[in-house]
């Protein structure tokens, strides 16, 4: 990542930070909590959790349809959360940017409508580093169209083969769904080169940038991606919110695949006419206080500095790393030359699953398990891992902590 | 604060790393498979019933934590011999005790699996500790389909 791009001047304040975040300020098991499972959700810092607080106390009232004052209070912060979000994404306009419940929803929604307009025989590929919810949907919809799901194969270190990539790409493959980085493994992949040859073939490309969009910039338009999820949680947002970016071009084509209020220009029993973008795919009520905490989310992430943000948690990640390989018996799952964030490691025949407990009896939170990505456990041959994953507010203390818990794990387990 | 002692008692201990009863059984007469999601375990249960309705032998395989290894373990020992009336009575008393809704191990029945109530204190892995006991009233119920705790 771009950590030389940093002056000192920008650097984070790292305890400022950490003022910012209430939650972070408490004993669990009558220990300072060390929260290291910034992958599976994110926790708020104060400007967001207000910016709701404020929405229910002033402003509450539902968008698009009131006349009254509220609505119009309550419409345009829904709105200008849609502004904040296109420029962030660097989209070229608003309606292109469509609010879902996260990212799982948004890669649905693409293959549910999109996958429409594909027919029996063509492909999708993916690689072997995906979420289950960039996987579960392509398959649903091979059975309910007849499309074939290839998988890219990943190296011993986490990384993607790029040449089997473009091997697996041909005339007939119409869309290619991949994650920016890997949840489970920390491996971020070369985007831009993947969309440039899955164009070349004629296919569209989906990013999920779930894990990508707190601390690497995703330029729609530099990448010329054709989709981009994202899910607010890990972005310091509330839950309940994500994003669907599409191109313009694409979303038009695409029918709306569910209907109800917002979504409309006029109903009788016998024809409905569709609203434009983006209200065509967001039929009913949606989580206003939801966008609007996102929007506040993005507000606090850009006033930190995504080169910031990657700078810092580079410098933990680095310093993990090496206290981890320290420990008799951890053995680091995910070696990318690129990766950021994500430590994944078993601790000898020790499984996961203990150690989370002990750590969790120590104040630490880790995530253990398969993180959803089962097909990446199957190819390092082991059932599970333990997760320590990082955000802005971690510090080397916390890795310090995590090490010391570790060697309680051992001491208790091993 | 509870200690993780009470959880990870050395019987506990011995039988996650030291698992008996583990290996596959192709002629048995009741199978049932059981996953935790959560935590990635699995187990493939088999037992041998007679005629007479007794469990004759009981084994598993599987990859799990220490508390669902040593579950299967201590389960396999104590339900072999059993008949399968005995056997579903001893996992409403199993379950009963690690949920807390019968916290006594005064009683006789549970014998060896008693060390398994200190579990309680940590609600997130009751679920391994019931694993292969859901896959054993699945496999006595002659249900083909995996059994999850989820
Ligand atoms: C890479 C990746 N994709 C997709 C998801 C799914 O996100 P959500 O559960 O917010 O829909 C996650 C989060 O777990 C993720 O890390």
């Amino acid at each position: 990542m771009s950590a030389a791009t940093v002056t000192p001047a920008e650097r984070i304040d790292v305890d400022a930070i950490r003022a910012e975040f209430p939650v972070l300020h408490q004993q669990v098991h009558g220990k300072p909590l060390v929260y290291l499972d910034n992958a599976a959700t994110k926790h708020k810092p104060r400007a967001v959790i207000d910016s709701q607080t404020h929405y229910y106390e002033h402003d509450n009232a539902n968008i698009h349809r009131g006349v009254h004052l509220l609505s119009c209070r309550a419409t345009d912060a829904y709105e200008g959360a849609r502004a904040r979000v296109r420029r962030f994404l660097n989209a070229a306009e608003d309606a292109e940017i469509l609010f879902t419940r996260g990212t799982t929803e948004g890669i649905n929604r693409v293959a549910r409508s999109y996958g429409e307009l594909l027919a029996a025989g063509d492909e999708i590929l993916i690689t072997h580093m995906e979420h289950h919810s960039n996987i579960v949907p392509w398959q649903m919809l091979a059975k309910r169209k007849g499309t074939v799901l290839k998988v890219a194969p990943i190296d011993d270190a986490g990384q993607l083969d790029v040449a089997a990539f473009e091997r697996l790409l041909s005339p007939r493959t119409k869309l290619v769904s991949i994650v920016h980085q890997s949840n489970s493994l920390g491996t971020i992949n070369p985007i831009a080169e993947l969309i440039a040859k899955a164009h070349a073939v004629g296919a569209v490309v989906l990013v999920d940038a779930a894990q990508s969009c707190s601390h690497l910039k995703v330029d729609v338009r530099a990448l010329d991606a054709d989709f981009v999820v994202l899910s607010s949680h890990k972005l310091y947002g509330p839950t309940g919110v994500g994003v669907l970016y599409g191109k313009r071009a694409l979303l038009d084509r695409m029918p709306p695949d569910e209907g109800g209020g917002d979504m409309i220009l006029s109903v009788t029993f016998e024809k409905t006419i569709y609203n434009k973008l983006p209200h065509k795919f967001e039929a009913g009520t949606p989580n206003i206080a939801g966008v609007i905490g996102l929007g506040a989310a993005i507000e606090w992430v850009e006033s930190k500095g995504l080169d910031a943000i990657a700078a810092h948690e580079d410098d933990v990640l680095r310093y993990g790393t090496q206290k981890l390989c320290e420990i008799p018996g951890v053995r680091i799952i995910g070696t990318a030359t690129h990766k950021a964030s994500v430590l994944s490691f078993t601790l000898g025949e020790i499984h996961p699953h203990d150690v989370g407990t002990v750590l969790d009896m120590e104040g630490v939170a880790i995530r253990t398990g398969h993180h959803c990505t089962q097909p990446v456990m199957d190819r390092f041959g082991v059932p599970a891992t333990a997760r320590a994953s990082l955000a802005v507010y971690n510090t080397r203390a916390d890795i310090d902590a995590l090490c010391a818990a570790l060697h309680k794990a051992i001491e208790v387990l091993g | 604060m509870s200690d993780l002692r009470d959880l990870y008692q050395d019987l506990i201990l011995d039988h996650g790393k030291k698992p008996r009863n583990f290996r596959k059984d192709d002629a048995c007469t009741h199978h049932a498979e059981g996953f935790n999601p959560l935590c990635g375990d699995q187990i493939a249960l088999f037992l041998r019933v007679s005629q007479d309705g007794k469990v004759e032998d009981a084994c598993f395989q599987g990859k799990g934590c220490a508390i669902s290894t040593a579950s299967a373990s201590m389960m396999t020992a104590a339900v072999k011999g059993m008949t399968v009336e005995e056997a579903r009575r001893l996992f409403v008393r199993f379950r009963d005790l690690i949920t807390g809704v019968d916290p006594s191990t005064s009683d006789s029945e549970l014998g060896k699996l008693a060390v398994f109530d200190g579990i309680r204190e940590y609600p997130n892995r009751i679920k391994c500790a019931a694993l292969p006991w859901h896959a054993l009233t699945t496999a006595l119920d002659g249900n083909a389909d995996p059994v999850s705790t989820e």
